[in-house]
């Protein structure tokens, strides 16, 4: 079975399947929406297959493929899946599928092409699996730039207002990053041997100066996509002019590439510039955790709190992944799906309140619970997610975060703590504001707010809360899955130990 | 060689008794022969058949003559000689950038003979005509075109050939001359906007001249220097010679001069926005796509061949250029607000990332400038063929306003005018991400990760007004005064049809060229 090319299938359909969405006639859209919603449910057939197929405690690297591409420049097409990978294409076929069924009406409406609005959302898909699939740097950043495409089309053409603002801002932003870490690209590649073979490249070795720049290269693109502070504007910009369900897939997958690729490149690429930098990515995160939940806090767009908030979460999984230890590490890995979930969900429920109230401002609301219980309680259980409640599954890694890092840095964690404190509040204020307290009068004359959760809906959601629960009570699935990465990518950083420092001590232990 | 050498100097008189006729590998020669050749039938044809729509034997003649130079270029790619008396080099980088000249200008030469968006095509008979006379009127309106175009374009292409291959100062002048002075002609022949058009014409003129003038002393420079204007005895001097090596960067800095004209390189680049606006689109179209590639051919040969070995004399200056031509170029192109003026910087910029190529000085450097100026050709031309058909009543609309919600209005244009700026932007799976990918690989590999990193910044800056226009096509709606998208004719049609799929191609299956450029990067002396 494992010779079976799952990966390049992965890639490749979502692809095929947007051309073909793209072709339907703009009246059958009603087909369009159908055929695409078939085809990512295909393909979340296809990883749960792949999921069942991987042995977790096999080989680091499994599902390998590669083809010849551009021989001068031995760049190859290369797909393989470790532990981290898997979880986050299993994030990405669980996501998809929902995102289209919530976004149902999204592209109704207005005169833009309805199957375009689908299409985009596959050719997104295809190029975001085979961001996490690559293990050839080249085909890796081939993908991190084309993804770009399909997202800033998804914001420019269906968002809100100020989307053709966000949209470019977005674009530039990434394309800034990702072609300074082109140059790093470049670099690695002619130091390196010539070659972009992630397994090849782990071998080499560098000189401390180059190692540091390249790092800096690399961790200047993750930095700006994860977002981590002081990079972060363009996110709440960008999610708050997305629709819901694209937003849904920029801040629940997309940003993950940031934090991906620093466990999967910077990491064991450069373990020494790793570690003299990990005090510089501590405190990014640890200010991403504190800025970004008081921002939230000040928000008067849900979807610009929810980007806010997400930046503060961001920040836990960046200590997380700059504590070196496996517990910090594999909390770090199980916050990014958690987070995909969570926030996911919160995005996609407050897209359905957007969708009916026509406004996303906090103070439009009021009092909605009244009208529309179901929603709000779905609202709350996502809030509760996103704050970490135990019992949901970001508690879990959350915690995990915490302890692992608290055996290193007991500073960072105790800073970081206070980010809990702090996104309780601004969840629990969000929804005091939005579902709870005296209705807002305006509420009464909208139509749309007397219907709540909708069989639509209903079937978006469900999957969600449910995963989020059983990842809350019964995580060991996923953990078993993505530890040995961990611990592998920890034993790269470890690969030369210089002097000892606190945090190499702490590893070796 | 001795007896070359002599035979240019003004002491080879007395010794005439000695002198031997060169022998000459007619077959190395043939392809420029044969655009020479086509040349002067197009002319002849222009005097005999008078009365008869001369375009429907032109454009298929030149199409043929062509045809054959690839042909003959194709059958000859293995071929290493220096030929005519050490006045031309047929090598590697001769034949290959011949080679993209021809197909370049094939694609070119489609463009420049549509003549079903408007009556007559987009040129006048006359030039020099004042404009907004009667007279001028009179010629734009009458449907007959000028079919002294395709002559005049073939004896330009054949000049570029031999530009490139040229393989001592004084053939290079004459191949200098011989493909510029068609192209000012051909600047001043639009239809619509004459008195733009002429304007451009002379600017490039005179500009053109002071370049040419440059570019003569210093050749009369370097030979005060070496005493020999071939590249090979322009090699041996600089190690052997033990005269003032001042002489040596007077000269070097003056053909650098006329090289970097031509390549529109900053500070030498102010005629570039206002010939690619003011020129007749297709001829836009032909400069940016073959002049550049005739431009650089030249730069890398001379640069390569003769003055290699002082390279620590030049690199640092031409990087320095290079440096200001991508930063100048890409932030001019920000503030533009007409799309030709708009593409021009792009060029400009684009110039910038081929110089890093250049100044690389390595066997990569070659093969990747190779690669990049083919890959560059083709999408500027698709780009300028989009832009002859977003046109109305009063010919092609390129002030950008007015390409507000094009998107709506043609979808099928703007996607294709979308990609072509992705590929300008460098994004991945188009031919500008592997052509800006291999120069700045050559670049970090000779050392000069400064000029990489200046690109890559060059490269965020160039990518907004890229996206401008995109934001415009699709996500503003169409204004009252956004034009129709003419449908394009079957030559339109087909030159950007092949310049898109060139485009796409080279993105997503690079190897095939690659392997070809990496093959022909070697100069013979």
């Amino acid at each position: 079975m494992s010779s079976f090319p799952f990966l390049s299938i992965l890639t490749v359909a979502p692809a095929v399947g947007g051309i073909v969405v793209a072709a339907m006639p703009r009246a059958k859209a009603g087909m369009a929406k159908r055929i695409a919603l078939g085809w990512s449910v295909a393909v979340l057939a296809l990883t749960v297959v792949m999921w069942i197929a991987f042995h977790a405690g096999g080989p680091r690297f499994q599902f390998r493929e590669s083809y010849r591409w551009i021989p001068v420049w031995d760049a190859r097409f290369t797909l393989a899946t470790d532990g981290i990978a898997l979880v986050m294409l299993a994030l990405i076929a669980v996501l998809v599928p929902l995102v289209i069924l919530a976004s149902w009406h999204d592209a109704d409406g207005g005169n833009r092409s309805v199957p375009l609005f689908f299409a985009l959302i596959l050719f997104l898909e295809a190029t975001m699996i085979g961001v996490f699939a690559s293990a050839d740097i080249f085909l890796f950043y081939v993908f991190f730039e084309v993804m770009l495409v399909p997202m800033y089309f998804l914001i420019g053409s269906f968002g809100g207002q100020q989307r053709q603002y966000a949209a470019v801002k977005f674009f530039l932003y990434s394309l800034v990053g990702g072609l300074f870490m082109l140059a790093a690209v470049i670099g690695l590649w002619v130091v390196g041997g010539h070659t972009f073979d992630w397994q090849r490249l782990l071998a080499a070795d560098f000189a401390t100066n180059t190692e540091r720049w390249l790092f800096l290269g690399f961790f200047l693109a993750f930095a700006i996509k994860a977002p981590f502070f002081p990079f972060h504007t363009w996110l709440p910009d960008a999610g708050g002019a997305a629709p819901a369900g694209a937003a849904a897939l920029l801040v629940g997958v997309m940003d993950k590439v940031g934090t991906f690729g620093i466990l999967r490149y910077c990491l064991p690429l450069f373990p020494n510039a790793s570690k003299y930098f990990a005090p510089l990515g501590l405190v990014l995160a640890l200010v991403g955790i504190i800025y970004g939940a008081l921002l939230a806090i000040g928000q008067n767009d849900l979807k610009r709190l929810v980007s806010y908030t997400s930046i503060a979460h961001f920040g836990f999984i960046g200590i997380g992944i700059f504590a070196f230890t496996s517990q910090a590490g594999t909390g770090a890995v199980f916050y990014m799906l958690n987070h995909g979930l969570a926030t996911g969900l919160l995005f996609l429920v407050v897209g359905m309140l957007v969708a009916r109230r026509g406004s996303a401002l906090v103070g439009d609301f009021g009092g909605a619970g009244k009208y529309l219980p179901v929603i709000a309680g779905v609202l709350l259980f996502a809030g509760m997610a996103s704050l970490a409640l135990p019992g949901t599954s970001p508690f879990v890694s959350e915690f995990l975060v915490l302890v692992g890092t608290f055996a290193v840095h007991k500073a960072v964690t105790v800073v970081a703590t206070f980010g809990i404190v702090l996104a309780a509040g601004y969840v629990l204020w969000m929804i005091q504001r939005t579902t709870q307290g005296a209705p807002n009068p305006a509420l009464e004359r909208i139509d749309r707010m007397k219907h709540d959760l909708s069989l639509r809906e209903a079937a978006v959601v469900a999957p969600l809360i449910a995963l989020l629960l059983l990842l809350g009570f019964y995580p060991k699935p996923v953990l078993d899955v993505i530890n040995p990465a961990v611990k592998a990518t920890l034993s790269d950083v470890g690969k030369s130990d210089p002097p000892p420092t606190v945090v190499i001590k702490e590893v070796g232990r | 060689m001795s007896a070359v050498a002599l035979a240019f100097s003004p002491l080879a008189a007395p010794a005439a008794a000695t002198f031997k006729l060169p022998t000459i590998d007619y077959a190395a020669l043939a392809p420029m022969l044969i655009l020479f050749g086509i040349g002067c039938v197009g002319v002849v044809v222009e005097a005999v058949f008078r009365g008869y729509p001369r375009t429907r034997i032109q454009l298929p003649l030149a199409l043929v003559g062509l045809v054959a130079a690839l042909v003959v270029v194709i059958k000859s790619a293995d071929k290493r000689v220096v030929t005519a008396g050490g006045a031309i080099a047929v090598d590697g980088p001769a034949l290959f950038l011949q080679g993209s000249i021809l197909v370049l200008g094939m694609v070119a030469l489609l463009l420049i003979g549509e003549r079903t968006l408007e009556p007559g095509g987009p040129f006048v008979a006359q030039a020099a005509v004042t404009a907004n006379t009667e007279a001028d009127r009179a010629q734009a309106s009458r449907p007959d075109g000028s079919p002294e175009v395709f002559p005049l374009a073939m004896f330009a292409l054949g000049g570029m050939m031999l530009f490139s291959s040229a393989n001592d100062l004084l053939t290079m002048f004459v191949a200098l001359e011989v493909f510029s002075l068609p192209l000012y002609l051909l600047c001043a022949l639009a239809r619509r906007r004459r008195l733009l058009s002429q304007e451009a014409s002379l600017k490039y003129f005179l500009l053109g001249s002071f370049a040419s003038a440059f570019f003569l002393f210093g050749v009369a420079m370097i030979y005060g220097f070496a005493g020999r204007v071939d590249f090979a005895g322009i090699d041996a001097a600089i190690v052997g010679s033990d005269a003032s090596p001042i002489l040596l960067y007077i000269g070097l800095s003056m053909l650098a001069i006329g090289l970097l004209f031509k390549a529109a390189a900053v500070p030498f680049h102010v005629w570039t926005p206002d010939v690619y606006q003011g020129a007749p689109t297709p001829v836009t179209a032909l400069m940016a796509a073959c002049t550049k590639v005739a431009a650089f051919g030249g730069l890398l040969r001379v640069l390569y061949v003769a003055f290699e070995r002082s390279t620590w004399d030049f690199q640092p200056v031409i990087g320095t250029i290079a440096v200001l031509t991508m930063i100048v170029g890409s932030v001019l192109a920000v503030t533009q607000t007409d799309i030709k003026r708009l593409l021009a910087y792009s060029s400009i910029a684009n110039a910038g990332y081929l110089l890093v190529g250049v100044v690389a000085l390595t066997k990569d450097g070659l093969s990747s400038s190779l690669f990049y100026l083919v890959a560059y050709g083709f999408t500027v031309l698709a780009a300028f063929a989009v832009v002859t058909l977003v046109r109305d009543a009063d010919g092609e609309a390129t002030h950008l306003s007015r390409w507000a919600g094009l998107g709506r209005r043609s979808p099928l244009f703007a996607t294709v005018f979308t990609f072509i700026l992705l590929a300008f932007a460098g994004i991945p799976l188009t031919s500008g991400f592997t052509a800006k990918f291999g120069v700045f690989a050559a670049g970090i590999g000779a050392d000069q990760t400064w000029l990489v990193i200046a690109g890559v910044v060059s490269s965020a800056i160039l990518a907004f007004p890229y996206l401008r226009v995109v934001v415009l096509m699709w996500l503003s709606e169409p204004g009252e005064t956004t034009p129709a998208v003419s449908l394009p004719g079957a030559l339109t049609s087909a030159a950007l049809m092949i310049g898109t799929l060139a485009t796409l191609l080279l993105g997503v299956a690079p190897a095939p060229l690659l392997d070809v450029t990496t093959r022909a990067a070697e100069f013979i002396r």
